[in-house]
C-alpha cells in the first residue's frame, strides 16, 4: 500500500512540475466551454436571402417585407431574373432565393391561390431543412393573413391551435443542451490523454525498465498511475461545472454528489482505456494516434452533436460500447432534468461493466517482462 | 564452493525465432564476487543479463539468482537485486532526493531508511548539497554514479550493471570502479557487462561471450597465461579471431 503512495507522490510532483500542465488543466476547459458552447449550435440566424420580385405589386412587396422583418433573414440583394438570383446561390453569397412570379397579387385576390418559389442551397442538409422551415413558416403566415383579408373573418385562424410547451430548456437555448455534453468531452480528453501518454513516456525514457526490475506489483503500479489523473479529472469537472454556473447560468438541476459518483466511475473507464493504449504502444506518437482514432469515433457517435436516436440501427448498436454516449446522456439527465439514480441505473451499470473491463485489460496487458 | 552461490545458471537458452541469442550458458557467480561479462556488441550479454534480472523470460534452462528461481519466484529475485540499465533510467524531472525516495519507496524501505540511505549515498558521491537539484541539471558522468547509487540503495545481494560506463570519460570511469569496489567490500555481488577490456582487469573473474556462447571463463590472470597474452585486450582479440577463422 505504501508503494502506491510513493508512486502517487512521484506522479503528482511530475504533473505539477510540468510547466504546460497547469495551464492545460485550467485554460482548456474554459476555452472549450466558451468556444464550443457558442459555436456548436444548430440555430441559424442571418440567412442570406436574394429576392426576385417579378410581380412588383404591393402584395409581393409585403411578402418580401415579412422576410426582411424576420430576425432569421437578411436580404442581401434584389434581382430582376431567376438566373441572376441562381448566380448568387452558385457563388455561395446567398443561401436562399425567393422568386415571386408575375401575377402573384392578381391570383391571390381573384382565385385565392398563388405560388412562390423558394430555392435553398442544400449542401448542408440539416441547415437547409431548417432554412426551408423558417421560409415556409413566413410564407404560410403571410398566406393566412391574405386569406383573412380576402374573406374578412378571423375564424380560419382559430380552427386549429397548438400550444407549444418546451420542458427542461424553455428558452430553447442550444447552449443549455451543449454545455453538459461538452463538460463530458472535457474530462474525457484530459483523462484519456494524460493516462495514454504516461506509461508510454516511461517506455520512451527507459525508466520503465528500472521499475520493472523492482518487486512492485502490476496492480500497484497501475493504481499509482491511475489515481493522480482520476483526481485531476474530477477537479476538472468541478471547475467546468463552476464555469457552467457562472458564465452560462446553468445550475445542476439534480444531485451534485450523484453526478460526481457517476463521473468517478466513468473516469475509471476512460483512464483504464488510456492506460491500455499506453501499455500496448511503444512510442508517444503511436499512443497519440490510437487515442485520437478512438476519441473521434466516440465523440462523433456520442450524441453530443446529433441525436443517437436518429442514427441507423447498427450505429446505435455500436454505441452500446461507447462510454462517452452513456455519460453524456446521464450528465444531461442529471444537469438539465434533475433525474435520480433510478432513471439511468441501466446506463450506470453499463459504465461499471466497462470500468471493470478496461482496467482489467490494462493491468493484464502491462508486462513486466518482454 | 561451500557457500550458497549468488547466481547459478544451468543450460540457459534464449531464442528469438530462429535466432539463438544465448546458446546453452552454464556458469555460477559466488557471493561478493565482481564478475565481468564480456563480449562484442550482439554477443548476447544484455539478453542474458535481462533474463537474470527477470526482465526477459528464458526459452529454457534453470536459473537461480540470490537462491531463487527467476521464472518461478521473480518477485523474490527482484527484492534481492539491483539493476542499472544501459540506458540512463532515472527521472530527469525529479530532484536527486526525489529519485532516491521514489525507488527506495518502491523497494519497500521505511521512511527513515530512505532518509539515511539517501544522505549516505549522496555524501559518498560528494553531492550532499545538491540533493534538491533537478537531475536534468547534473552532468552525464555524475548521473551514471547516481544511477548506480540508486541501484544499490536497498542493499541488494547482487547488483547487475549493463555497460555502466558507456560514454563516460576515463577519470569518471575510474571513480565509478571505486564505487563498485566499495559495494563489493560491503558484500554485494557485482555482475557487470562491458566491452572496455581494461575494465575486465578489475574483475575477479571474467566470462567472454562470442556469438551467444561462453568461450572462456576464468580469472583475468589465468586467461592471460593460457592465451599467452599481455593483457585482456589481446585475450579478447585472440578468442574473436579464432572464431572468425
Amino acid at each position: 500500500m505504501t508503494r502506491i503512495l510513493y508512486i502517487l507522490q512521484k506522479e503528482f510532483i511530475q504533473v505539477l512540475r510540468d510547466k504546460s500542465m497547469l495551464p492545460m488543466i485550467l485554460f482548456i476547459p474554459v476555452l472549450q466551454l466558451l468556444i464550443l458552447s457558442y459555436t456548436a449550435t444548430f440555430e441559424i440566424r442571418n440567412i442570406r436571402l436574394v429576392v426576385c420580385d417579378l410581380d412588383h405589386s404591393s402584395e409581393s412587396r409585403e411578402l418580401a417585407g415579412k422576410f426582411k422583418g424576420s430576425s432569421f433573414y437578411n436580404i442581401v440583394n434584389y434581382v430582376q431574373s431567376y438566373d441572376e438570383g441562381a448566380e448568387w446561390l452558385k457563388k455561395g453569397t446567398a443561401e436562399q432565393l425567393l422568386v415571386i412570379e408575375p401575377g402573384f397579387a392578381k391570383n391571390i385576390i381573384h382565385t385565392g391561390d398563388a405560388s412562390v418559389l423558394l430555392t435553398t442551397d442544400a449542401i448542408n442538409g440539416s441547415a437547409a431543412s431548417l432554412m426551408n422551415a423558417y421560409g415556409t413558416s413566413i410564407i404560410n403566415q403571410f398566406g393566412r393573413e391574405m386569406a383573412v383579408t380576402a374573406t374578412g373573418s378571423a375564424q380560419l385562424r382559430e380552427a386549429l391551435r397548438i400550444e407549444p410547451q418546451f420542458w427542461y430548456n424553455p428558452e430553447l437555448d442550444y447552449k443549455t443542451y451543449m454545455v453538459p455534453g461538452i463538460l463530458v468531452l472535457l474530462v474525457t480528453i484530459i483523462g484519456m490523454f494524460l493516462s495514454a501518454m504516461n506509461v508510454v513516456r516511461e517506455k520512451e525514457t527507459g525508466t520503465i525498465e528500472q521499475i520493472n526490475v523492482t518487486p512492485i506489483r502490476k496492480y500497484q503500479f497501475m493504481t499509482g498511475k491511475l489515481l493522480p489523473f482520476w483526481i485531476i479529472a474530477l477537479f476538472e469537472l468541478a471547475f467546468g461545472l463552476l464555469i457552467a454556473r457562472v458564465v452560462f447560468g446553468i445550475a445542476v438541476a439534480g444531485s451534485i454528489p450523484l453526478l460526481f459518483a457517476v463521473a468517478s466511475v466513468y473516469l475509471l473507464v476512460v483512464l483504464g482505456f488510456g492506460l491500455l493504449v499506453s501499455t500496448i504502444t511503444d512510442t508517444m506518437q503511436q499512443a497519440m494516434f490510437i487515442s485520437w482514432f478512438f476519441m473521434v469515433i466516440f465523440i462523433l457517435m456520442s450524441g453530443l452533436f446529433t441525436p443517437v436516436e436518429s442514427m441507423p440501427d447498427w450505429a446505435q448498436w455500436v454505441n452500446k460500447a461507447n462510454p462517452l454516449a452513456y455519460f453524456i446522456k446521464i450528465n444531461r439527465m442529471i444537469m438539465l432534468k434533475g433525474s435520480g439514480f433510478s432513471d439511468f441505473s441501466g446506463l450506470f451499470f453499463g459504465l461499471v461493466f466497462y470500468a471493470i473491463l478496461t482496467l482489467s485489460l490494462a493491468v493484464w496487458r502491462y508486462r513486466k517482462t518482454t | 564452493m561451500d557457500q550458497i552461490q549468488a547466481i547459478e545458471v544451468h543450460n540457459l537458452v534464449k531464442k528469438f525465432g530462429n535466432f539463438v541469442a544465448n546458446d546453452n550458458l552454464n556458469f555460477s557467480v559466488g557471493q561478493g564476487e565482481i564478475f565481468g561479462f564480456l563480449g562484442a556488441n550482439g554477443a548476447g550479454k544484455t539478453t542474458a543479463m535481462k533474463i537474470l534480472c527477470g526482465l526477459s523470460k528464458p526459452t529454457s534452462g534453470k536459473i537461480r539468482v540470490a537462491g531463487y528461481d527467476v521464472t518461478r519466484q521473480p518477485d523474490k529475485v527482484k527484492k534481492n537485486i539491483g539493476y542499472m540499465s544501459q540506458r540512463f533510467s532515472l527521472y530527469n524531472d525529479l530532484t536527486l532526493k526525489e529519485n532516491f525516495r521514489f525507488f527506495g519507496g518502491i523497494y519497500g524501505l521505511s521512511a527513515s531508511e530512505i532518509k539515511n540511505r539517501t544522505v549516505q549515498l549522496l555524501d559518498r558521491l560528494g553531492l550532499g548539497n545538491d540533493s534538491g537539484k533537478l537531475l536534468s541539471s547534473i552532468p552525464a558522468g555524475w548521473k551514471q554514479k547516481l544511477a548506480f547509487s540508486v541501484a544499490i540503495m536497498h542493499q541488494p545481494r547482487i547488483v547487475f550493471l549493463d555497460e555502466p560506463t558507456g560514454g563516460v570519460d576515463p577519470i569518471t570511469r575510474r571513480q565509478f570502479w571505486d564505487l563498485i569496489y566499495e559495494a563489493a567490500a560491503e558484500g554485494i555481488t557485482v555482475f557487470v557487462t562491458t566491452h572496455y577490456m581494461d575494465e575486465a582487469e578489475y574483475c575477479q573473474r571474467v566470462c567472454i561471450m562470442v556469438d551467444g556462447r561462453i568461450d572462456a571463463l576464468d580469472t583475468p590472470g589465468n586467461l592471460k597465461t593460457n592465451h599467452h597474452a599481455a593483457n585482456m585486450h589481446e585475450v579478447f582479440l585472440k578468442l574473436a579471431r579464432k572464431k572468425s577463422t
